[in-house]
């Protein structure tokens, strides 16, 4: 029997973790460019902390990635691809130990039947060696991809120890875009907040402004992230900025207490606070160019 | 020029004065007339002192070292931060303008005990 995936994510014991995320402006997508752009769905994971330890945060903490893993092998719809938006390991201070971990991660969620998988890193990953464990195991740590009509950005704000983007990728940031219409539908997907969420948590990209300057001129504009552990919805202007839960353990919301640390562990709700984002991609309003051809096959 | 005796002993007598009605608290501090010098040492993952007390309307002169790599110092409520690279004292000057509990953080992710590297900056009257 095939179960529908919210039965079955209830079934895994991360019940509850699945949500659609409406992009702004997806109804306006249609028009334009995107002859080629369809219906189509797909996942972000993020933190999934490879390598914690910590029972009174999580006790399953060497399960719970393959418990996600096997939820979304279980859906009944796959989906396009999937994207994992940074801290796929824990730090570690041992560069030999941090590659470990990186094989180790990649080793379990090579078991997704969806093959179709982007990576990202996380501070975790690259805020100490710059992001050269992670190139070995998963390649560049900026780039972009394009899928039925929509750009998409990844941003790398967490290779630099400062928590800043950089001049450099800001600059091929912004060559990007000027290669794209200002209506073209993009999402951009980074780790660290790009706007200023709770700077004393260091939830913020220093040069996190300057990105949203560039991107600012474009009307369909979504980012995804995660680092916070935590859904978290907010606007810089028409950008909607949406955070991810994570998958090893909750964080408080922004400055609800005086100093960050993990949720502990509700053995009455096992996993609460942990899962992973569906963001569906809906074409809404179909518009028709027409043009009009004369017998001889001639556009008049 | 000849400074008299008198002058002379009047001068360290104000600078004496001065340092005794700014009692700031916290360690490594030095006090001239128009500042508050402070010394952060910043290794992984702490600060020594991790509670710096200043007091408002007077200048103020953080001087910090690391001991290992690159650190930083950001205290969100004052709107004041600055790189500690190691090898060199770094130096962040400010006159507080706000009375309060400010808390402040390493925003230079620096190891597994980065998020805990965090310390308060007090300024008191």
């Amino acid at each position: 029997m095939k179960i529908d995936r919210r039965d079955f994510l209830k079934l895994a014991g991360i019940g509850g973790v699945v949500f659609a995320s409406a992009l702004t402006g997806i109804d306006r997508w249609a028009y334009g460019a995107t002859s080629k752009a369809r219906d189509f769905y797909f996942l972000q994971m993020s933190d999934s902390h490879w390598g914690f330890q910590g029972t009174a945060v999580n006790p399953d903490a060497a399960g719970t990635l393959k418990k996600a893993v096997a939820a979304v092998n279980g859906l009944r719809w796959k989906p396009d691809f999937i994207m994992f938006t940074g801290d796929l390991t824990h730090t570690t201070d041992d560069d030999k130990e941090r590659r470990k971990r990186l094989a180790e991660f990649k080793g379990i969620v090579s078991a997704l039947k969806v093959k179709n998988v982007h990576f990202m890193p996380g501070e975790h990953d690259a805020g100490l060696d710059e992001g050269a464990a992670f190139r070995e195991a998963f390649g560049k740590t900026h780039y972009t991809f394009d899928h039925k009509g929509i750009h998409f950005i990844v941003v790398d704000n967490v290779s630099d120890p400062t928590s800043s983007i950089g001049d450099a990728q800001l600059q091929w940031l912004d060559t990007d875009l000027k290669k794209q219409r200002k209506d073209t539908p993009i999402v951009v997907f980074t780790h660290r907040p790009l706007f200023d969420l709770y700077p004393d948590w260091d939830w913020h990209t220093r040069d996190g402004a300057k990105a949203i300057d560039l991107l600012t001129p474009y009307t369909n504009v979504v980012v995804l992230y995660g680092h916070i552990h935590q859904r978290n919805d907010f606007m810089t202007g028409h950008i909607a900025h949406h955070a991810a839960q994570g998958l090893m353990y909750p964080l408080p919301a922004p400055g609800s207490q005086p100093k960050k640390a993990p949720v502990p562990w509700d053995p009455a709700n096992p996993y609460r606070g942990l899962g992973f984002r569906e963001v569906k991609a809906a074409v809404k309003n179909v518009q028709y160019a027409i043009a009009e051809y004369n017998v001889m096959g001639a556009k008049i | 020029m000849k400074i008299p005796n008198g002058a002379l002993l009047f001068a360290c007598a104000v600078v004496l004065l001065a340092s005794s009605v700014v009692d700031l608290g916290g360690g490594g501090i030095s006090l001239g007339q128009e500042e508050q010098v402070i010394k952060v040492v910043a290794k992984r993952f702490e600060y020594s002192p991790n509670t710096i007390t200043v007091k408002i309307g007077v200048p103020v002169d953080l001087e910090f070292t690391s001991l290992d790599r690159l650190h930083g110092f950001n205290c969100p409520g004052l709107s004041i931060r600055t790189d500690i690279y190691p090898g060199k004292v770094n130096r962040l000057q400010f006159v507080p303008q706000k009375k309060g509990t400010f808390p402040f953080h390493c925003d230079n992710f620096c190891g597994s005990g980065h998020e805990g590297m965090t310390g308060t900056l007090l300024v008191t009257d």
